[in-house]
C-alpha cells in the first residue's frame, strides 16, 4: 500500500516537473511565433533584401521612406566584436589567475568582487559609460566620445564576469593528474597551463566566449547611452554607432504602422542571429572534443 | 654490497603542518633495482615517493627537512627542478594520459624540453612505445585519441610517456592498482625488463607484486621505516615482529 502510494506521489511530481520544462519551451516557441507574425507585414510592402543590405533608414519619411538596417547589424558586429577583442584575453588571463595562480583566500575575493560584477544592472555601466568612458575616447581619440570605441569598451566589461567565471569553472575542472602528469615530466607550470590544461578546458572556454558574445548582441541600455545612437553606418572607432537593440529600443516608443513592424523584424534579425551563434558554439565544441 | 648508491636519504623528515608524513628516514636506493616500498594506507610511502622528484612541493603547508642526494647532490637545495623531475620521472596510480592522441602523448615530454624534428620525435615515440611493450598493439592508429585505449594500455602509455624523456629513474606509485590481472602482469614483465637501464622505486599495496618484481623492500609504519632489506630477507626472513604480520597479512 504504501510503497504504491508512494509511487503514484512520484508521478505526480514528475507531471509537475514536465509542465514546468514545457513552459519554457512554450515561451520560446510564443515569443518566436509573435515576433515573426508582428514583422511579417513588413514585408509586403518592402523586400528582404531592402531591408537587409540597404543603410537607407528613414522610417518616418512621407517622401522617401526607407527601411534599410544594414548600418544596424553592421554596427552590432562592431560593437561585439571590439567588446570581444578587450574581453576575451582579458577573461582568460583572469581566469587561469583565479582558477591556478592565486591563494584561495585571494580567489574569494576576486570570485565575489567578479561575481558583483555581474550583478550591477547594465543602466550604472551606462552611467559610467557616459561619465568616464566616453569622456576619456573623446580626450584620447577625439570624436564625440559616443562612439564604437566606448560601446565596446562598457560592453567588454559587462562580459567579462561571463567569460571569466565559465572560463574558470573549465579550467578548474580539469583532472588534476593532468597538471601532475606534465610536472612530473619536467613542464613548467607555464608549459602545463598552455599546452595541457588550456586546451582540455577549450570547449568550456569557447562556451564562455559564446555566452560572452550573446550578452553583448544583446545588450540595450547600456550601448544605448554610449553609442551616440546615429542611424549612420559606423566609419571608425570613433564613429556614432546605432546597434539592432538601440533600433528597437529608441524608436519602439513613437513607431506605427509599417515602422513598427520593421522594429518587430529588427528583432527578428536579432533573433536569428543569436540562435546562430548558439548553433555555432555548439557545432565548435563538439568538433573541439573530437580533435584534442 | 658494492652497488652505487642511486638515491642517499638522511634524516629526511617530512610534515603536513603539524602532522609528520615521515620521522627520520634513512634509506640508500641502489642503481639498476628495483626497489618497493610496501606499508598499510597513511603510512608514507607515497609521501616519500613524491619527495624524490619533488612532486610534494605542490602541496601547501609542506615542510621537508634533512637531506635526500641523489647522484651527491641534494635535490632540496639548489637543484633544478626541472631538471631533475626529466631524470626522476613518475607513473601515478590512475592513469593520467593526457585528451591528445596517442602520438601526442609520447611526443608531449621531448617536445616541452624542445624537439621540434618530426623525425627526431617520430623516432622517440617508436622507441618509447617498443620500451613500454605498446608499439605493436597502436602502431597503426598513433592519432587516435589517447583516451580510447583500454585501462592497462593507458597505463602502458604513462610509462611511454616517461621513457620519452629518456629518465634515469622511474617512481611508480601504485601502478597497477587499478589494472586487470592480465595488464598486471604486463605491467610486471616490464618492470623486471626496465631495471636493465633504470632504476625503480615502485610503491605497491600488492604483496605478491613487491615479492615479484623487487630487488629490496622497504617496509613502512606510521612514518617510520620498520625494515628494509633484499626482497628475499624481508619476505623469507624478517626480523622485525611487525613486518612479518603485515607481509603474512595480519593487519594493514
Amino acid at each position: 500500500m504504501l510503497g504504491r502510494e508512494k509511487k503514484e506521489h512520484q508521478s505526480y511530481i514528475e507531471i509537475v516537473l514536465f509542465i514546468c520544462a514545457l513552459l519554457c519551451v512554450a515561451a520560446v516557441v510564443i515569443i518566436t511565433i509573435f515576433v515573426l507574425v508582428s514583422a511579417l507585414p513588413l514585408f509586403k510592402e518592402v523586400r528582404l533584401s531592402d531591408f537587409l543590405f540597404s543603410t537607407h533608414w528613414l522610417p518616418t519619411s512621407r517622401k522617401d521612406p526607407g527601411f534599410g538596417i544594414l548600418s544596424f547589424i553592421i554596427g552590432s558586429l562592431y560593437v561585439t566584436f571590439g567588446a570581444l577583442v578587450i574581453a576575451v584575453p582579458l577573461g582568460i588571463a583572469t581566469a587561469i589567475f583565479l582558477a591556478e595562480m592565486s591563494t584561495p583566500k585571494m580567489a574569494e575575493v576576486l570570485g565575489s568582487a567578479v561575481q558583483l560584477l555581474a550583478g550591477i544592472p547594465s543602466v550604472i555601466y551606462g552611467f559610467f559609460g557616459v561619465m568616464v568612458i566616453a569622456p576619456k575616447v573623446r580626450q584620447l581619440f577625439g570624436g564625440s566620445g559616443y562612439s564604437v570605441m566606448s560601446a565596446s569598451i562598457v560592453l567588454a566589461i559587462m562580459i567579462l564576469p561571463t567569460i571569466i567565471s565559465i572560463s574558470e569553472v573549465a579550467i578548474s575542472a580539469v583532472p588534476k593528474g593532468y597538471k601532475e602528469a606534465s610536472l612530473s615530466l619536467g613542464a613548467s607550470k607555464w608549459q602545463t597551463i598552455f599546452k595541457v590544461i588550456l586546451p582540455a578546458a577549450r570547449p568550456g572556454i569557447l562556451a564562455s566566449i559564446g555566452l560572452g558574445i550573446g550578452r553583448a548582441v544583446g545588450e540595450t541600455t547600456a550601448v544605448l547611452m554610449v553609442g551616440g545612437n546615429a542611424p549612420i553606418m559606423p566609419k571608425g572607432l570613433t564613429s556614432m554607432v546605432r546597434t539592432l537593440t538601440m533600433n528597437i529600443a529608441t524608436d519602439m516608443g513613437y513607431a506605427s504602422g509599417l515602422h513598427r513592424t520593421a522594429l518587430f523584424a529588427t528583432g527578428g534579425v536579432l533573433f536569428v542571429f543569436i540562435m546562430l551563434l548558439n548553433i555555432f558554439v555548439q557545432v565548435i565544441q563538439k568538433k573541439v572534443k573530437k580533435d584534442i | 654490497m658494492s652497488e652505487a648508491v642511486k638515491f642517499n636519504i638522511r634524516d629526511l623528515t617530512v610534515s603536513y603542518g603539524n602532522f609528520k608524513a615521515l620521522h627520520n628516514v634513512n634509506m640508500d636506493i641502489i642503481e639498476n633495482k628495483v626497489t618497493a616500498l610496501i606499508g598499510p594506507s597513511g603510512c608514507g610511502k607515497s609521501t616519500f615517493l613524491k619527495t624524490l622528484n619533488r612532486m610534494n612541493d605542490l602541496v601547501p603547508n609542506i615542510g621537508i627537512e634533512g637531506r635526500v642526494l641523489y647522484d651527491g647532490k641534494d635535490i632540496y637545495s639548489g637543484y633544478d627542478v626541472i631538471t631533475l623531475r626529466k631524470q626522476v620521472g613518475m607513473v601515478f596510480q590512475a592513469s593520467n594520459v593526457f585528451p591528445m592522441s596517442i602520438y601526442n602523448n609520447v611526443a608531449y615530454g621531448p617536445r616541452i624540453h624542445g624537439i621540434k624534428s618530426k623525425k627526431r620525435l617520430d623516432h622517440i615515440v617508436e622507441e618509447s612505445l617498443k620500451k613500454a611493450a605498446l608499439w605493436d598493439e597502436v602502431k597503426d592508429r598513433l592519432n587516435k585519441d589517447a583516451l580510447s585505449l583500454s585501462g592497462g594500455q593507458q597505463q602502458r602509455l604513462c610509462l611511454a610517456r616517461v621513457m620519452a624523456v629518456e629518465p634515469d629513474v622511474v617512481l611508480m606509485d601504485e601502478p597497477t592498482s587499478a589494472l586487470d590481472p592480465v595488464s598486471t602482469v604486463q605491467i610486471e614483465d616490464l618492470i623486471r625488463e626496465l631495471k636493465e637501464h633504470y632504476t625503480i622505486v615502485i610503491v605497491t599495496h600488492n604483496m605478491q607484486q613487491a615479492a615479484r618484481v623487487s630487488d629490496f623492500t622497504v617496509f613502512f609504519l606510521n612514518g617510520e621505516i620498520v625494515e628494509m632489506g633484499s626482497t628475499e630477507d624481508i619476505f623469507y626472513n624478517p626480523k622485525d615482529k611487525r613486518t612479518e604480520e603485515y607481509i603474512t597479512g595480519r593487519f594493514g
